[in-house]
């Protein structure tokens, strides 16, 4: 079962600021992101991470940021955020601009920022999986202590070349650690409908990789154990498995409207009180490190910065036709024309 | 100029590689300790270690994502398929991820990755270890596909694709390994894609032909060169780019053309380039372009059956002696 959450009160008011900016960065960000699918700015899949905003915060915050290597799954908006790339250009990729990361060859599902080794971004379930492993190699190889964080969620947790990576992850002594974002859904399929075992930490048992079960909903617990397992790998140079309980508030993409199919309203309403970032306030509330109304008055200015930073990735043009033959291959173009 | 085989001429380049750049490394099933099922990785382990020929377990999926997020990084891996049938494990790996990363990324990333190993059949291997599915890849955009038919452009080929920065598909007939040709080596020496050869020149038929085929081409037209016809034989070497030029050059000469391909004959890359021809030499062209291609079955086990699937001289002459 998960540790008993619970409030870490080492932290200095200053870091508790920042954690409560970078979730509700991210969910006004993502909050927005909804709003462009509907309104039909953005198109195709797009995944959001409302409710599982602790899981970035907590890690990211734990690591070297353009150092270590960091990889996960389509719903790939939260941790480039906190890197530091550009929320114009993150809005804009998903929205198909020609000033996004990828000039919109990518989308949503598809974000990369190679300048600080944000590795994306991919569409094919627990297909990445080797790809973070493939980093933590070459960190091996060339004998640097990069740790690398590949995210995967609950429903990758069961592909085959999963388990095949973790073979080589521990054969390998690859410095990896792998985050399963359990958010107790793969696609609209429940966790106990899709794993023999629930318990899915113990995805790493055999190959005898250390791992453990966490609470993802508090971002404070969330960065303990980050900075404990991070500075574990990068000492032990070895792999871990984090599986770290959460909770989607959203449906599965932006398109999941029916998500009352696959679960209730009371089961979101009783999560939705797990929210990480009410958790938060509640705490710096309760001791008095920060007041209702600085609270009401960040909350503001971080809507009024998505408001700004979504009207200039706005202002974007979609790329030329011709660019479609662009960076198909690194010295030639493909044959052209239909 | 040195005479090796066509497997040493691999060899020679791996290691040439691999001692100019420490970030080239080789991995794959059976590659080191066991020196390699084909012998093309022999003495490598001794040479370099562990850390660099590294043998991996039996799960093409996970060690071929692995060796492409080490190329995200910049590394420069060679992944040798145990057979090319076995890549078909690695499809994902290698189609969605390998494939498309460039593409993807807007350029951020490349894939530096040489996928390399035996394709097509060998002796009585059977169904499941004799796929010739070059043409698979060379479907793919963002792949290089190459297929060297002689140990010289097997060297110069195989450098080409480990200093390439896209991921390329380097196809091995296992019945190549043990061929041996003239090879010029050094540091210089590279045969660069998207150029096909002419391996023979001729006037009344072109022979369009790739990996081992291009041996049964010139023997068969050998064979029809004592009856007075006369085959132009175009290697076409790189499947992807490919070089229409040459192979339409060659069919504006002769007028007349058939493809050669070991590949099942119904949607193998023979096909796609008699459309070509078909599509761009229509007027030049006195007859229909000819196909000899693999048989439509899976490659049985029993030696006659075998070699009745994979086309041979005589196929081709017959061939031939429709279109002319």
């Amino acid at each position: 079962m998960a540790k008993p959450a619970h409030i870490n009160k080492q932290e200095s008011p200053a870091n508790l600021e920042k954690y409560y900016r970078q979730m509700l960065e991210i969910r006004a960000f993502e909050t927005r992101c909804n709003q462009i699918y509907r309104s039909g700015k953005a198109g195709g899949y797009l995944h959001v991470y409302i409710g599982m905003e602790a899981l970035a915060v907590g890690w990211i915050n734990s690591i070297k940021v353009g150092y270590d290597y960091v990889i996960t799954a389509y719903r790939d908006h939260a941790q480039p955020l906190l890197m530091g790339s550009d929320p114009v250009k993150l809005f804009a990729e998903i929205m198909g601009r020609k000033d996004g990361y990828s000039q919109g060859k990518g989308g949503s599902m598809h974000i990369y920022d190679l300048e600080r080794n944000f590795f994306g971004g991919w569409g094919i379930v627990g297909g990445h999986t080797p790809l973070g492993a493939g980093l933590a190699f070459a960190a091996k190889y060339r004998k640097e202590d990069r740790v690398t964080i590949c995210y995967l969620g609950d429903g990758a947790s069961n592909a085959g070349v999963f388990f095949e990576t973790l073979n080589m992850a521990a054969l390998w002594n690859l410095p990896v650690i792998f985050i399963i974002e359990n958010n107790e859904f793969a696609m609209g399929t429940r966790l106990e409908y899709h794993a023999a075992d629930t318990e899915l930490y113990k995805r790493g048992l055999p190959f005898g990789i250390k791992s453990e079960r966490v609470d993802g909903m508090d971002v404070l617990q969330a960065k303990e154990d980050a900075q404990r397992i991070v500075d574990w790998v990068r000492t032990n140079q070895k792999p871990y498995i984090v599986e770290i309980m959460s909770y989607r508030f959203a449906g599965h993409g932006a398109a999941d409207n029916d998500r009352q199919l696959y679960r209730t309203r009371e089961e979101e309403i009783e999560n939705e009180k797990r929210d990480p970032i009410a958790r938060l306030e509640k705490f710096m509330k309760s001791n008095n490190i920060m007041t209702e109304e600085k609270m009401e008055a960040i909350r503001e200015e971080i809507e009024d910065w998505a408001d700004a930073k979504l009207e200039e990735a706005d202002k974007s043009p979609f790329p030329d036709v011709q660019d479609v033959y662009d960076h198909v291959y690194t010295d030639m173009e493909p044959e052209k024309g239909h | 100029m040195q005479e090796m085989t066509y497997r040493d001429a691999l060899r020679q380049c791996i290691i040439e590689e691999m001692d100019a750049d420490p970030e080239v490394f080789v991995m794959g099933e059976d590659i080191g300790r066991y020196q390699g099922t084909f012998r093309v990785t022999q003495g490598l382990f001794e040479k370099y270690g562990g850390d660099r020929i590294i043998d991996t377990p039996i799960v093409e999926p996970g060690f071929t994502g692995i060796a492409i997020g080490a190329a995200m990084t910049g590394l420069r891996p060679i992944v040798e398929m145990m057979t090319m049938s076995f890549s078909i494990l690695a499809l994902d790996q290698i189609i969605n991820h390998a494939a498309k990363i460039h593409y993807m990324t807007g350029g951020q990333a490349s894939v530096p990755l040489v996928v390399r190993g035996p394709g097509g059949a060998a002796n009585q291997l059977s169904a499941q270890h004799s796929h010739s599915i070059e043409g698979w890849y060379a479907h793919v955009p963002g792949l290089k596909v190459v297929a060297p038919a002689t140990a010289e452009d097997a060297y110069g080929m195989l450098r080409t694709a480990i200093r390439d920065n896209n991921p390329v598909i380097f196809t091995e007939n296992p019945g190549l390994y043990s061929i041996k040709g003239e090879v010029n080596i050094g540091e210089g020496v590279s045969v660069l894609f998207g150029k096909a050869r002419i391996a023979r020149e001729g006037t009344d038929i072109t022979l369009v032909a790739y990996s081992r085929m291009v041996h049964v081409s010139l023997a068969a037209a050998e064979k029809l060169a004592e009856e007075g016809i006369s085959c132009e034989v175009v290697d076409v070497r790189s499947l992807l780019p490919l070089d229409t030029e040459t192979i339409f050059n060659s069919v504006r000469k002769t007028h007349r053309a058939a493809v050669v391909y070991e590949d099942w004959k119904s949607g193998g890359f023979g096909s796609e380039i008699a459309s070509r021809i078909n599509e761009n030499c229509f007027d030049d062209l006195d007859a229909p372009v000819g196909r000899v291609g693999g048989l439509n079955v899976p490659m049985p086990y029993t030696r006659n059956l075998e070699l009745e699937c994979i086309p041979n001289d005589s196929d081709v002459i017959d061939a031939i002696r429709k279109l002319i």
